[in-house]
């Protein structure tokens, strides 16, 4: 039985074309997988059938009845369930008002909060999702509020539940237990829409695939009859070729930073408490973790953003004294920030402005050191911006209007030009295109050839494994002993994120007994 | 020093802290309500002088003093739906329009006065709420004088915290309220309009700020002159983040600088001149600025305070 039929939706923002025609149905009992790069309009999609945006032209079907736009309580009531990829949930709230928020009228004089939780318990035994209500949601795990973001859908009533990029902030065990819910819910006759660019979750968990490359439908295939080349074609609409990692001899190290301590504020954990790790020459390590337990601290104190509380960083062997971004810079760090729009550029500047600001009074872009020397700067960026294919219709634009993957270029063309010795890369590939993401890593490898070392900070594990050298695990602000990527699975970094830092070590005293 | 501390042992001493809190506390209610939904009302300052004149004038027009109050709250609630049209609907600053607010209700308030009232030397007086006799009660020793000798206003104003706490944190509407300020997504993905969940809290709020300010013109005097808030607006801005965010802390900080201010007046009299009286008008403003330093830090604001909510926009 059909459950939705999604007809003709197309929806602009100013001149993107987000959605381009797109239909789709989805059946009782299905799970039906949207596929697409970042930017390939699956959310956008999701939002017009929950509500949130207003499609410019077609409509939707829900059990045969046609939904009204634009209205999200019309789309909880007829049955659909969202879980947002932020969490739509307030923190300083408890987990019951969370959920039960919406389902009684405003103008009700009293809140009943006692049969409420009952029957939240009951959907919690139903679906074998365990939650504590009373909790405030600040105080429970991402884990855990994507669970409690599950049964609020479930608590409405929901027959179709969406789940977009539900697994980016999961460890690969918390995927496995999510997956065993989302089985249960199938059997009991719910349909699901799960909005994903990992393939290998997509091929374990779907009935069927949906592919969506920039705004427009363009494939439909069962999962039995797919594969991982087949979907990753389909996705980016050629052939990716990957690139070629080389194994190398890491030299001396460049970064070493010993038991370093970040205080977190009075009354806090510390972000980092006591981390080492050394980052050699031509070597990248990889660092594995759930977001939120103390890459941005480290992130920050590698940047020169952040003085360590205790402990000390030593570049190329010398004690850093100056923690600043620019002494930083001076001394051959390059750093390639988490967030590009907050800390990468600055939006509404020029392309060249962006260009030149980590060469702040170096002749000759400055005449005197002092002041800008137009021409020069123009020429410099337009070196940069031929030579790393940035592609912008002139370099006087604003920064801001550049896609994802052109802004990481010009940022990696900013950093690697004053050739560092260590770059910081951090999340480099989030949010771009398979293409944009290729020549990113070329980029990394290029420079660990020619002797930099690299700190690769990743949520995706697929990534680390591809690039890095060695991997360490960061939990609650702890970091493990670099393990060789040759000798650890996906599943033990997944055991070391949830917490058992130790697992690792265990692994290599088996390695060599 | 024994004189400063036998002030507290005056029933006059406690009567005045409770005839001065009273504005606060509306005023203070108000914007937590409105901060509490994510919104910053800086026109508290004007709402409360417009709702201090429209109350007077209602009742100096031959109104009732009680529907007077209802005047006002109508009064407030217009103002705050004018400030919602701009923080909420169009998600402009909230600072930039709450400050036009306030320049805007105060500068109306002086001349809609002056329209119906030309100028005269005695200034043109209604009769206020009275002090209810409430039997046996009154007529205790000291605490009569200090606690059951008030207009009935007096009580309507610590009657209110209860209820709003009741509301805020015991209804769905509370709760709605408390989540708009939180994270307006997490309203809109349970299908409740966060627009019209944060314009309702906006106009409740500014309605107990008009109120708040007409207990000045209808309870504690019987005229309206120029520049009579004098930064109680501002005071009650400062108390909630004294307050924490919470309605009944709010009620112990309203109390605590009226306590400071209504001693700083009797301060006066016993040190002669010795210490300049100016001394004793900048301490209650002093003691807040410290007991804001220590109590502000622990402060949990509402998180999207400040942050406009725009329905349809890219996520």
């Amino acid at each position: 039985m059909t459950v939705l039929d999604i007809k003709g939706i197309t929806k602009s923002f100013g001149s993107l074309v987000a959605n381009d025609n797109i239909s789709l149905t989805l059946s009782e009992g299905e799970v039906l997988a949207l596929l697409g790069e970042n930017g390939a309009g699956k959310t956008t999609l999701m939002n017009i059938l929950f509500g949130h945006y207003v499609a410019d032209q077609g409509e939707i079907e829900l059990f045969g009845t046609r939904l009204m736009p634009g209205a999200t309580d019309a789309a909880i009531d007829a049955g659909v369930g969202m879980v947002h990829q932020h969490f739509t949930l307030a923190d300083n709230l408890s987990v019951l008002e969370n959920i039960v928020l919406g389902t009684e009228p405003l103008t009700s004089w009293k809140s009943n909060t006692a049969q409420a939780k009952i029957r939240l318990a009951a959907l919690a035994e139903e679906f074998g999702m365990h939650i504590e209500p009373d909790k405030l949601v600040a105080d429970i795990s991402v884990g855990e509020r994507q669970r409690v973001e599950i049964v609020k859908a479930l608590y409405r009533g929901a027959k179709i539940l969406i789940l977009d990029e539900p697994t980016a902030v999961l460890t690969p065990q918390e995927v496995d237990s999510l997956f065993a819910t989302l089985r249960t819910m199938v059997a009991r006759g719910l349909s699901i829409i799960f909005i994903s660019h990992k393939l290998h979750e997509i091929l374990a968990i779907s009935d069927r695939v949906n592919v969506l490359r920039r705004g427009c439908m363009v494939g439909e295939i069962a999962t039995k009859d797919a594969n991982r080349d087949s979907l990753a074609e389909m996705m980016v609409g050629r052939e990716v070729s990957r690139p070629k990692v080389e194994h190398m001899e890491a030299g001396a190290p460049v970064v070493e930073i010993d038991n370093v301590v970040v205080s977190g504020g009075r009354g806090h954990k510390p972000l980092l408490d006591g981390v080492s790790l050394s980052i050699h020459k031509h070597e990248i390590v990889g660092l594995a973790g759930v977001a939120g337990n103390g890459q941005s601290a480290l992130g920050d104190l590698l940047s020169g953003l952040r003085a360590p509380t205790s402990g000390s960083v030593r570049i190329a062997g010398d004690t850093v004294k100056d923690y600043s971004a620019r002494s930083f810079i001076a001394t051959g760090i390059g750093r390639i920030p988490e967030d590009r729009h907050a800390k990468g550029v600055v939006g509404d500047m020029t392309v060249w402005e962006n260009m030149i600001s980590e060469n702040l009074r170096e002749k000759p872009l400055w005449r005197f050191g002092r002041i800008i020397d137009f021409d020069a700067c123009r020429e410099f960026s337009r070196n940069l911006i031929e030579h790393f294919d940035v592609r912008c219709k002139t370099m006087e634009m604003p920064t801001k209007q550049l896609s994802g993957g052109n802004m990481q270029k010009l940022i990696l063309a900013r950093t690697l030009q004053n050739e560092p010795r260590f770059i910081l890369a951090n999340q480099p590939v989030r949010g771009l295109d398979e293409g944009a993401i290729a020549a990113v890593h070329e980029r990394l490898l290029a420079a660990k050839r020619a002797g930099a070392g690299v700190l690769l900070v990743s949520e995706d594990l697929d990534e680390l494994f591809a690039l890095a050298d060695k991997i360490v695990v960061i939990y609650h602000g702890n970091i493990s002993e670099p393990l060789s990527v040759d000798e650890v699975t996906a599943q033990d970094i997944g055991i070391m994120m949830a917490g058992d830092l130790g697992h690792g070590k265990n692994l290599n005293r088996a390695g060599v007994a | 020093m024994s004189d400063l501390l036998e002030i507290f042992l005056t029933a006059g001493f406690w009567a005045a802290t409770i005839r001065i809190a009273c504005p606060l506390i509306l005023g203070t209610i108000g914007e937590l309500i409105c901060e509490r939904a994510g919104v910053l009302n800086l026109g508290i300052e004007g709402i409360m002088t417009i709702g201090a004149m429209s109350g007077w004038m209602w009742v100096y027009q031959g109104g009732d003093l009680w529907t007077g109050l209802m005047f006002a709250a109508f009064i407030g609630a217009l103002f705050g739906l004018l400030h919602s049209l701009f923080a909420v609907h169009l998600g402009l600053s909230q600072h930039v329009s709450g400050i036009g607010i306030t320049m805007l209700a105060s500068s109306l308030s002086f001349f809609v006065f002056r329209m119906m009232l030309p100028s005269s030397t005695t200034p043109p007086k209604i009769v206020p709420f009275r002090p209810i006799n409430i039997p046996g009660l009154s007529d205790m020793p000291f605490f009569g004088e200090a606690i059951f000798s008030h207009t009935p206003m007096t009580y309507f104003c610590f009657a209110v915290v209860p209820v709003v706490i009741y509301v805020l944190y015991r209804t769905p509407v509370g709760l709605a309220v408390r989540m708009a300020g939180e994270n307006p997504m997490a309203v809109e993905a349970q299908g409740i309009n966060v627009l019209t969940v944060r314009t309702a809290a906006v106009a409740t709020g500014s309605a107990f700020m008009a109120v708040g300010g007409a207990y000045l013109t209808m309870s504690a005097f019987d005229a309206f002159y120029f520049g009579m808030i004098n930064g109680r607006g501002w005071i009650c801005v400062a108390l909630v983040i004294f307050a924490s965010w919470r309605p009944g802390k709010a009620l112990l900080g309203a109390l605590l600088f009226a306590g400071l201010d209504a001693m700083q007046v009797r301060a006066q009299q016993f040190t002669g001149g010795l210490i300049p009286y100016q001394f004793f008008l900048m301490l209650p403003y002093v003691l807040s600025i410290a007991a804001m330093i220590v109590m502000a830090r622990r402060a949990q604001y509402p998180k999207a305070l400040l942050i406009p909510f725009r329905r349809g926009e890219r996520i």
